[in-house]
C-alpha cells in the first residue's frame, strides 16, 4: 500500500492528513493487510455472510411522530448556528 | 482503607437498607477516595460530585421512608461513552471534548431509576479503541496494580480502563463499560476484578456512542461476581429505542449463583492454546479445569476451528462499522469544529476530523474505509462476514456438547505503558481471546483467578450459550469461591 491509495482513503474518509502521516500509515496498513491476507485460506465458497448475531427479525412499528419540538435541543451542541439553523460554509458560488 | 471502602456493593446496599450507614456517608467516602487517588490513576474525565451529594440525599429520604430500588444510595462510575443528559460525554477524544448530551442512554436510565449515585464519567481509549487505554485525548490511566518490586506503570487494560481502575482502586462500588471485542473482559482481567460482556441484544445500546454497531455490548465492572450480576441484571431488557436489544425476559441473575455445577459440561477449545503460550497463563487455566473438575463438573475437549481467524476478521468488521459510525463527526451538528475555514464545506470536514480524531482512531477509520470501498470489499468485507459466519457455526457446534466454555481472558498479565504500542498488530493480539465470543455474539464474563510470579492479577473468562447468561455466571461463581482471589479493596 502506497502514499497514493492512503491519499485516495483519506479524501474518501474526509480526514487531510501530513505528509508525515501517509508514510506512516501505508507502512502500517501494509502490515495489517498482509496479516489479513490469511483470511484468503478459508474456503468460503458456500457460506453464508454473518451480518448481525441477532436471531429475531427487526421490529416494525408505525410510521407516526413520536416527539417533537426539540430544536433547542438539537442545536445545543452546534459549533455554529442562526436564525436556528446549522451554519456550514457556502457551498452555492455566486455566478 | 476506609471501611465504608470496603464493603462490597452487596454488603453495602444491606447496610443501606437497616440504615446502619447512609448512602451521604458512602458517598462522601468515595468522592474522598476519589479526590486522592484519581490526580495519580486518572480514573476519571470528569466527577460529578454535586450530582453524587444531591442523588444520596435523595436515596436517604427513600431509605429512610424504607423504600428505594435495587441499588438505592449505591455509588457508581460511567464510562464516558454512555451519554449522560447534562453532564459532558467525550468518548475521551477531543472532537467530543466539550458535548453535553441533552438525553440520557437507557441503560445509565436504568441505573438511576434503580437509585444508584452517579460519582462521574471515567476514562477509556478515544472512542473506545484500544486494549491499554492509552489512546485517550486525556491522558493515560494508570493500573492501581503495581509488579512486586516494581514502581513501573502499568496499563489498566482497554478500552474501559478508567472503569476497571476505579473499581479495582475501590472509586466506586460498580462501574459500567463496553466491549466490542474485548473492551471490558480484558481490562478487567488486568485490573483483578469481574467484567461482564452480556448477550448481544441483551443490553441497549440507545444512547452509548457507537463503536462498532454489530458488536458493541454494554456491561458492568464490580469486585465480585455477586455485585456484577445484580448490576447487569438491572441494565439489561428490551429497549424499543435499539431495534436489536432482544424482546426477552432478563432472567434473575443472582438466582444462578448456587454454587453448584456439578453435572454441568465445561469446554475446553484446543485452539486457545496458542504456540508460545505463556506458561503462567497456561497454569491458571489448568488450574480453572481442575476446580471445576473437582466441583463436579464434567471437562470437555471442544474444537473452534476457526478461531485462528477471528482476530483478522474482526479488524476487518470492527474498522468499517467504525468508519461509517465516524461518518457523523464533520463539526456541523456538534463537536469540534476546525477554526481554519479557509476552503469549502469539504474542507471544513477534513480539518476538523483531522483535528478531532487522534492517531488510533483514523487508523481505525482508514482501515474501515478501504475495506469498504470499490474494488475491496468483496475481498475484504465480504470475506471476514463469512468467515463470522464459520466462527459462529464452531460455536454453535460446541455447545452441543457442552454449557460453557473455559479459556483464559488475555494473553499476558498487565503490561507497561509504552509497550506494545509502536506495532498495531501487537497490541491487537490482547484481544485473542476475547474477540471470538464477540463475534459471534456470545455472553463472556472475567474474573479474577490468581496472581502471575510478579504478583499481578490474572483473568479466566467463562463464556456461555446465546442469552444463557445464568450458566455462565454459575460457574464464574464456582470458580471464585475456589480460587478465592483478594482484590486491592
Amino acid at each position: 500500500m502506497d502514499t497514493k491509495t492512503i491519499e485516495k482513503i483519506a479524501k474518501l474518509a474526509h480526514i487531510q492528513l501530513q505528509d508525515a502521516e501517509k508514510q506512516g500509515l501505508a507502512e502500517e496498513l501494509s502490515k495489517l493487510f498482509d496479516w489479513i491476507e490469511e483470511l484468503q485460506e478459508v474456503n468460503t465458497d458456500h457460506t453464508p455472510m454473518l451480518m448481525s448475531v441477532s436471531e429475531t427479525a427487526l421490529p416494525w412499528r408505525e410510521d407516526v411522530i413520536t416527539d417533537g419540538n426539540k430544536q433547542k435541543d438539537i442545536l445545543a451542541n452546534a459549533p455554529k448556528s442562526e436564525f436556528n439553523c446549522f451554519v456550514v460554509p457556502k457551498v452555492i458560488n455566486d455566478e | 482503607m476506609n471501611d465504608l471502602i470496603a464493603l462490597s456493593l452487596t454488603q453495602a446496599r444491606e447496610a443501606l437498607k437497616t440504615k446502619q450507614i447512609s448512602a451521604t456517608q458512602l458517598t462522601k467516602a468515595y468522592l474522598a477516595a476519589i479526590e486522592t487517588q484519581n490526580p495519580r490513576l486518572n480514573a476519571f474525565i470528569t466527577v460529578t460530585a454535586d450530582r453524587a451529594l444531591e442523588d444520596a440525599k435523595r436515596s436517604d429520604a427513600k431509605l429512610q421512608r424504607g423504600e428505594g430500588g435495587a441499588l438505592e444510595g449505591i455509588p457508581l462510575a460511567i464510562k464516558d461513552l454512555f451519554c449522560t443528559n447534562g453532564i459532558k460525554t467525550t468518548a475521551a477524544s477531543k472532537i467530543l471534548a466539550n458535548f453535553v448530551p441533552p438525553y440520557e442512554s437507557t441503560v445509565t436510565s436504568k441505573l438511576w431509576e434503580a437509585g444508584a449515585v452517579m460519582l462521574g464519567k471515567t476514562n477509556l481509549d478515544e472512542f473506545a479503541m484500544g486494549s491499554s487505554n492509552t489512546t485517550s485525548h486525556f491522558g493515560n490511566v494508570i493500573n492501581p496494580w503495581k509488579a512486586q518490586n516494581s514502581e513501573k506503570n502499568l496499563v489498566p487494560g482497554g478500552s474501559s480502563g478508567g472503569s476497571a481502575a476505579s473499581v479495582a482502586a475501590g472509586l466506586c462500588l460498580a462501574a459500567t463499560g463496553t466491549d466490542t471485542g474485548g473492551s471490558i473482559r480484558q481490562p478487567a482481567a488486568f485490573c483483578g476484578i469481574v467484567g461482564i460482556k452480556p448477550t448481544y441484544g441483551r443490553s441497549s445500546r440507545f444512547g452509548t456512542i457507537a463503536f462498532a454497531s454489530s458488536l458493541d455490548q454494554a456491561g458492568m465492572f464490580a469486585r465480585n461476581v455477586a455485585d456484577a450480576a445484580l448490576t447487569q441484571q438491572i441494565i439489561s431488557g428490551h429497549d424499543p429505542k435499539d431495534s436489536t436489544s432482544a424482546p426477552l425476559a432478563v432472567p434473575d441473575f443472582s438466582k444462578a449463583l448456587t454454587g453448584e455445577v456439578k453435572g454441568l459440561r465445561i469446554g475446553i477449545p484446543k485452539e486457545y492454546r496458542v504456540e508460545g503460550m505463556n506458561p503462567e497463563i497456561a497454569a491458571l487455566w489448568d488450574k480453572g479445569i481442575a476446580w471445576l473438575k473437582q466441583a463436579g463438573a464434567e471437562i470437555v475437549d471442544i474444537a473452534l476451528p476457526h478461531t485462528q481467524y477471528a482476530l483478522a476478521t474482526y479488524y476487518i468488521i470492527a474498522p468499517a462499522e467504525a468508519s461509517s459510525n465516524l461518518a457523523r463527526y464533520d463539526g456541523i451538528r456538534y463537536g469540534l469544529r476546525s477554526v481554519t475555514e479557509s476552503g469549502g464545506l469539504q474542507d471544513l470536514y477534513c480539518q476538523t476530523r483531522a483535528e478531532g480524531f487522534g492517531k488510533e482512531v483514523k487508523r481505525r477509520i482508514m482501515i474501515g474505509t478501504y475495506v469498504l470501498s470499490a474494488g475491496y470489499y468483496d475481498a475484504y468485507y465480504k470475506k471476514a462476514q463469512k468467515v463470522r459466519y464459520l466462527i459462529r457455526e464452531d460455536f454453535k457446534q460446541a455447545f452441543e456438547k457442552v454449557d460453557a466454555i473455559l479459556t483464559p481472558t488475555a494473553p499476558s498479565a498487565a503490561f507497561a505503558i509504552g509497550e506494545n504500542t509502536q506495532d498495531p498488530i501487537a497490541m491487537y493480539l490482547n484481544d485473542v481471546f476475547t474477540v471470538p465470543a464477540s463475534l459471534a455474539g456470545l455472553p463472556a464474563i472475567s474474573l479474577p483467578a490468581g496472581l502471575s510470579g510478579n504478583g499481578l492479577p490474572l483473568g479466566l473468562q467463562i463464556i456461555g450459550k446465546s442469552f444463557d447468561e445464568e450458566t455462565m455466571l454459575r460457574v464464574a461463581y464456582s470458580i471464585e469461591q475456589q480460587a478465592g482471589f483478594k482484590g486491592l479493596v
